[in-house]
């Protein structure tokens, strides 16, 4: 029974991070959001796994908030920024998806030859999963920094947050009250991060990054 | 006396793949047929597409030469031979331990070899569109198997399809990342190697998206009749590796008597053709990708292999 | 007496390299020198295989009063030495049997004839060196002789360039084996081997002597990126000699790296085997890529030996990494592996190269995209070049996929490895390794698919004819050594064990007592391959498919034009050539390995001038390395010359000034 529950929770922890490496491999914008909407249900599932598992039952919590919010809330949203923007485009990577892709796993297997000896002592659990993580932020990292798309910014930045609630579930012991708090701080960057992509959209009729960079500055 | 009853056996197996190999592609198709309302080919329909072929006049091009006409038999011969090799209804056959899964990932890399060869030929332009973007397929869909056959290997301790299957049997497995990934990696890597939509399609002749049917396209009579064999057999070793690596219950060991064997037969016949109505399924679910799509598909297959292989050289010490 | 009966046979060689000196002019002086370098090298491969077969520890020694008066010249016969032998003579043997009838085609036989021989002997005396001194005075020579061959026909364009390079990178090579030698002969000076192997240098000593080794041998192998002169010089030279340049030639740079490396260095560390992998691995990739991009078939043979050296050091590097963990035997099989891939490139190339040698003289052209259709004009060397296309591929059942299969079993021991960064490294490696695999087999029915397959792209090709009687003996040669190597390797791998036993101490299990031939390299569970019952199945299957269709199906044949979806075409040009083939994978590798950019320009409509197609690619390591290198070098010298031209007086300063200098160093060391 053990053995079968670090099993599923290792399942889940791995799954993550092939839903961000889904993320990486995404082209399109709708695509985008509905993989992302995958990752917070991964997520979701994982924790209310742990919750089970560590019998804590306010991990439950954690795991409803991980699936109204951000797997069905936060996607529908942006979808309908998506159609309100007028933006159906695909997303470019900056360098080709199969370097951008060869460089998460060069990512990975950073992230676990950092955190495997360091966490020598703890658990078998805690460790995978906190290596898992780890890998999981900086996937969400390079997507920010691998496209060239706001939205594309937006759902990595968000995805980096999921990879945070699988280290702190993993790592047994996260009060409600910070889930809370860090779930609402999420929420209000996203609307500020909507209404600029308003803004943006409305002053340049494009959210392309490119684009943008070459109208900061000074006027002549 | 054993060693010929166990002879007999690995006969039989021969001899079981090549005939169920042209239903499995019946079922197949007609399952894609019937999801898209249609009445579809009956099921032996293949059979007789073999049987008319092959008693057809084969039409050789001026300029074809030798390679052309043995082409098809080495390539239904090393097919045949790897399809052979994979546990179906019992594991730990005579044969299974002259090869192992690097060499069955090495025979059907000679059939491509022989295959893309005969694309070239005849010396059209059509050949050589299949024949070039069958090997860039190629170069990345066989980095990718084999990471899977490490991955499988790494965790068997063996790289023998017998050893394999009997240890994923057996109690000490679990769920492991390492699995999920090889087996969306293989996943990935039969469909392109079978030429099945994501990658190519079957069904059709258009130069735009012909890869296989381009470099068969001057083949006729007995000729195309081994060469659509060996295309049978392929899928349905890469179902039976699936089924036997992943799904291995009901696998008899060798030596188990001929009832055992019988009902190992049953299993694996479910096990086909469910496997072909999930393809059928996906097959009909998601559109054709542009071949430079293909490239970044299988890269990400090869990823997944890799990935696999690195959490398990990693993991095997935590 | 094996070891007199070597030198007796290089002593031959030698005698007859002075004999051609002066009867090159004659014309038939082609056909005993190579009769005899066939004679001395066909008995001195008989000799080495027979001491490498008969087992126990075979080392004899003998000292030479030539060369240096206070060290003579060590010669040594043992197994490593024996297996290399082998493989030298082979390659010696097969060229000189070739020779014999490519050599009538020679234009310039006077600057020919005298330097196969002496390159012959030179390989042979480098192997049986047993002292610093004489092995690089014979490694000098070696190179010496291969150079005056790649400048026989230096009139032909870009032959004096590629010459000029490859005496530059011989020399570097040269200068870092001896910076190598003189760091393990240490301050006592102790130059022969003998003395070597007693001393135990440091660990950062034994360090810096596997880079300078790794520079010095691996340059002359073809390691990336010391590999820029190989596709230079290997083509440029005759046919023949390309073959032993590019199939014993680096197999000789390989003997010096693990004799080296394994013999005279001791224990080594982990890192090593994190490196030399590294480079392997690299290598491979980059060797592979490169071939594909090429049209020139001789220098896309060259490329490929990259690769090749690319999975040999592979599995050395591999050993390295197992025999500094004490798995001794784990290096054993790493270590096989990669000895019994130096016998099997050896075979292929040399197969490859020859057949590339034919069609050259049948047509004079090179460049795949004005060949086309040969097999039907020439199908004994097609045949001859298709086994080999499919022995380097690695297709079973041949030779080349028996050694990749055991470095791939070797890389599936290595998760035992302690250390972290070889925890990752490895499967990394394995990725390429099975890259590089796939990617070959791509290059090959380019290559093959090109020039012989499809229709004559030029009217040199349409008339080619036959290659002569024996080049074609020495190309089936070689086939059968190719099949025979698949089949029964076995036999290979146990004549293979004297020289791991020797060198770390442990050999792969004995495979004789097998039934049914198998081979078993780690333990019956693990993995196991049958090559002969996989080529019975094979052909059976092939066989009694066509007997049953043919008796009872339909045998019936018609020729007709090609179907081509019911465009006929005459012309030959709308074929596929070299550069269509490798477009996808160049757009999908070359784009990211070497800026490979497209770029395409259409005259607008009524306009009736040609489409261009210009594809552009960047060699990295030359524009990053070479290039600067050598702009830095002319810059200095540029500045140093300004000294050939200084008055009297400022030279009298410059004496002066350095008579002051010396005066207050003496003053403050005081």
């Amino acid at each position: 029974m053990d053995q079968l529950a670090l099993d599923v929770a290792h399942m889940f922890a791995g799954g993550l991070v092939l839903v961000s490496f889904m993320l990486l491999y995404q082209d399109r914008m709708t695509g985008i959001v509905n993989i992302f909407a995958l990752h917070a249900l991964v997520v979701s599932l994982s924790v209310a796994w742990q919750a089970y598992i560590q019998h804590a039952p306010h991990l439950y919590i954690t795991a409803a908030i991980a699936l109204v919010v951000k797997a069905i809330v936060i996607p529908v949203a942006l979808h309908r920024i998506i159609v309100r923007l007028g933006i159906h485009r695909t997303i470019e990577p900056v360098v080709g998806i199969g370097l951008t892709m060869l460089a998460g796993i060069g990512l990975v297997a950073l992230s676990i030859m950092v955190m495997l000896p360091i966490t020598a002592e703890a658990g078998t659990l805690a460790r995978e999963d906190l290596a898992f993580a780890l890998s999981v932020i900086l996937l969400g990292l390079l997507m920010m920094i691998s496209r060239r798309n706001a939205v594309s910014q937006v759902i990595g930045f968000m995805s980096i947050e999921n990879g945070l609630i699988l280290a702190a579930t993993g790592a047994k012991g996260m009060p409600l009250v910070v889930e809370i708090s860090v779930a609402f701080s999420i929420l209000i960057a996203l609307i500020v991060i909507g209404i600029f992509l308003f803004r943006i959209r409305e002053r340049f009729d494009s959210v392309d990054i490119h684009l943008l960079h070459e109208h900061r500055g000074e006027q002549p | 006396m054993a060693i010929a009853l166990d002879s007999v056996v690995q006969l039989v197996q021969l001899l079981l793949v090549l005939a169920l190999a042209p239903l499995l592609t019946g079922y197949v198709r007609r399952v894609k047929a019937r999801l898209l309302r249609r009445q579809g080919p009956p099921l032996i329909q293949p059979y007789r597409d073999l049987y008319r072929l092959l008693r057809k006049e084969v039409v050789l091009a001026h300029t074809a030469s030798w390679v052309f006409r043995v082409a098809p038999y080495l390539i239904f011969a090393t097919t045949w031979v790897a399809a052979a090799l994979v546990p179906t209804f019992a594991s730990g056959l005579v044969f299974s331990y002259a090869a192992d899964m690097i060499v069955i990932v090495a025979l059907l890399g000679s059939a491509r070899f022989m295959l893309a060869l005969a694309g070239l030929d005849v010396g059209t332009s059509f050949g050589g569109i299949g024949s070039s973007r069958e090997m860039m397929i190629a170069s990345l869909a066989e980095p990718a198997m084999l990471m899977v056959v490490f991955t499988l290997s790494l965790l068997a301790g063996s790289t023998q399809l017998s050893s394999i299957a009997a240890f994923m049997q057996g109690p000490g497995i679990g769920l492991r990342v390492s699995l999920a990934l090889a087996l969306v990696g293989l996943i990935m890597v039969a469909l392109a190697e079978n030429a099945r939509i994501p990658v190519d399609n079957p069904a059709t002749h258009l130069e735009l998206t012909m890869v296989h049917e381009a470099m068969i396209l001057e083949y006729s009579g007995r000729h195309l009749a081994l060469i659509e064999a060996a295309s049978y057999l392929k899928l349905l070793l890469y179902l039976s590796v699936v089924a036997c690596v992943f799904v291995p219950l009901g696998i008899a060991e060798a030596g188990q008597g001929p009832t055992a064997y019988l009902a190992a037969l049953a299993v694996y016949v479910a096990k086909l053709a469910a496997g072909g109505f999930l393809l059928a399924v996906f097959e009909t679910a998601i559109a054709k990708m542009r071949v430079f799509r293909v490239s970044d598909f299988l890269g990400a297959a090869l990823m997944l292999g890799f990935l696999a292989t690195l959490l398990l050289f990693v993991s095997r010490v935590a | 007496m094996a070891l007199e009966a070597l030198l007796w046979c290089v002593a031959a060689l030698l005698g007859t390299s002075v004999a051609a000196v002066a009867a090159a002019r004659h014309r038939a002086a082609s056909a005993p020198v190579y009769g005899v370098a066939l004679c001395a090298s066909s008995a001195a491969m008989l000799v080495a295989g027979w001491s490498l077969v008969t087992a126990g520890p075979l080392a004899s020694a003998l000292l030479l009063p030539v060369g240096l008066p206070w060290l003579g010249a060590h010669f040594r016969l043992d197994a490593l030495a024996a297996f290399f032998l082998l493989v030298v003579n082979l390659g010696g043997a097969t060229a000189s049997l070739y020779g014999l009838g490519y050599g009538r085609h020679e234009e310039a036989p006077a600057r020919v004839l005298p330097f196969f021989p002496a390159f012959l002997a030179g390989m042979n005396l480098v192997v049986l060196a047993d002292d610093a001194f004489t092995f690089l005075f014979t490694w000098e020579f070696m190179s010496l002789s291969s150079w005056a061959l790649v400048m026989a026909h230096h009139r032909r364009p870009g032959n004096a360039a590629a010459g000029y390079i490859y005496l530059l990178m011989a020399s570097f090579g040269t200068l870092a084996l001896l910076l190598a030698f003189g760091l393990l002969a240490g301050p006592a000076g102790g130059y022969a081997f003998d003395a070597i192997r007693d001393s135990a240098p440091s660990a950062s000593v034994s360090g810096t002597v596997l880079a300078l080794a790794l520079v010095g041998a691996g340059s002359k192998a073809g390691l990336v990126p010391l590999h820029v002169w190989l596709p230079l010089a290997h083509p440029a030279a005759p046919s023949h000699v390309s073959a032993l340049m590019s199939g014993v030639m680096t197999k000789v740079a390989v003997y010096g790296f693990v004799r080296v490396v394994f013999d005279l260095l001791g224990e080594p560390s982990w890192w090593w085997g994190a490196l030399v992998p590294f480079l392997g691995g690299v290598t491979a990739v980059m060797g592979v890529l490169y071939a594909l991009m090429e049209h020139d078939l001789k220098r896309l043979l060259a490329y490929h030996t990259v690769e090749n050296i690319g999975i040999i050091f592979i599995g050395l590097g591999l050993a390295l990494a197992f025999q500094a963990n004490d798995m001794q035997g784990a290096a054993a099989l790493a270590l096989t592996a990669a000895l019994f891939h130096v016998f099997n490139h050896s075979v292929f190339k040399s197969l490859l190269f020859f057949g590339a040698g034919a069609v050259l003289v049948r047509t004079g052209e090179r460049d795949m995209e004005h060949l086309g259709g040969l097999i039907q004009r020439m199908p004994y060397t097609a045949f001859a070049f298709l086994i080999g296309s499919a022995a380097i591929s690695a297709l079973p059942p041949f030779n080349g996929f028996v050694s990749e299969w055991l470095t791939f079993q070797a890389i599936l021991l290595s998760p035992a490895l302690p250390q972290w960064s070889l925890k990752f490294l490895v499967p990394a490696i394995g990725a390429l390794l099975a890259l590089s695999a796939a990617l070959a087999a791509a290059c090959f029915v380019k290559a093959f698919g090109v020039t012989f397959l499809g229709r004559p792209r030029s009217q040199v090709a349409r008339d080619a004819t036959e290659a002569d009687a024996w080049s074609l003996a020495a190309m089936f040669v070689l086939v059968a050594l190719c099949l025979v190597a698949g089949i029964l390797p076995g036999y290979f791998i146990d004549a293979l064990s004297p020289v791991t036993q020797a060198l770390v101490g442990a050999h792969v299990p004995r495979q004789e007592e097998r039934s049914w031939l198998m081979i078993v390299p780690i333990a019956e569970s693990r993995s196991s391959y049958n090559g002969l019952l996989l080529f019975a199945f094979i052909a059976l299957a092939a066989l009694s498919a066509t007997y049953v269709i043919h008796r009872w199906a339909s045998a019936a044949t018609r020729r007709s034009p090609p179907w081509d979806c019911g465009f006929p075409d005459a012309s030959p040009l709308t074929q596929y050539t070299a550069g269509s083939f490798s477009q996808p994978i160049r757009k999908v590798f070359g784009s990211v390995v070497f800026r490979a950019r497209e770029e395409v320009h259409i005259p607008a409509p009524g306009d009736a001038g040609p489409r261009r197609f210009h594809v552009s690619l960047r060699d990295v390591p030359w524009d990053v390395l070479y290039v600067p290198t050598a702009s830095f070098v002319n810059f200095t010298a540029r500045h140093l010359n300004k000294v050939q031209f200084l008055t009297i007086r400022a030279y009298l300063s410059l004496v002066f000034a350095a008579l002051v200098v010396l005066l207050i160093v003496l003053a403050i060391w005081q």
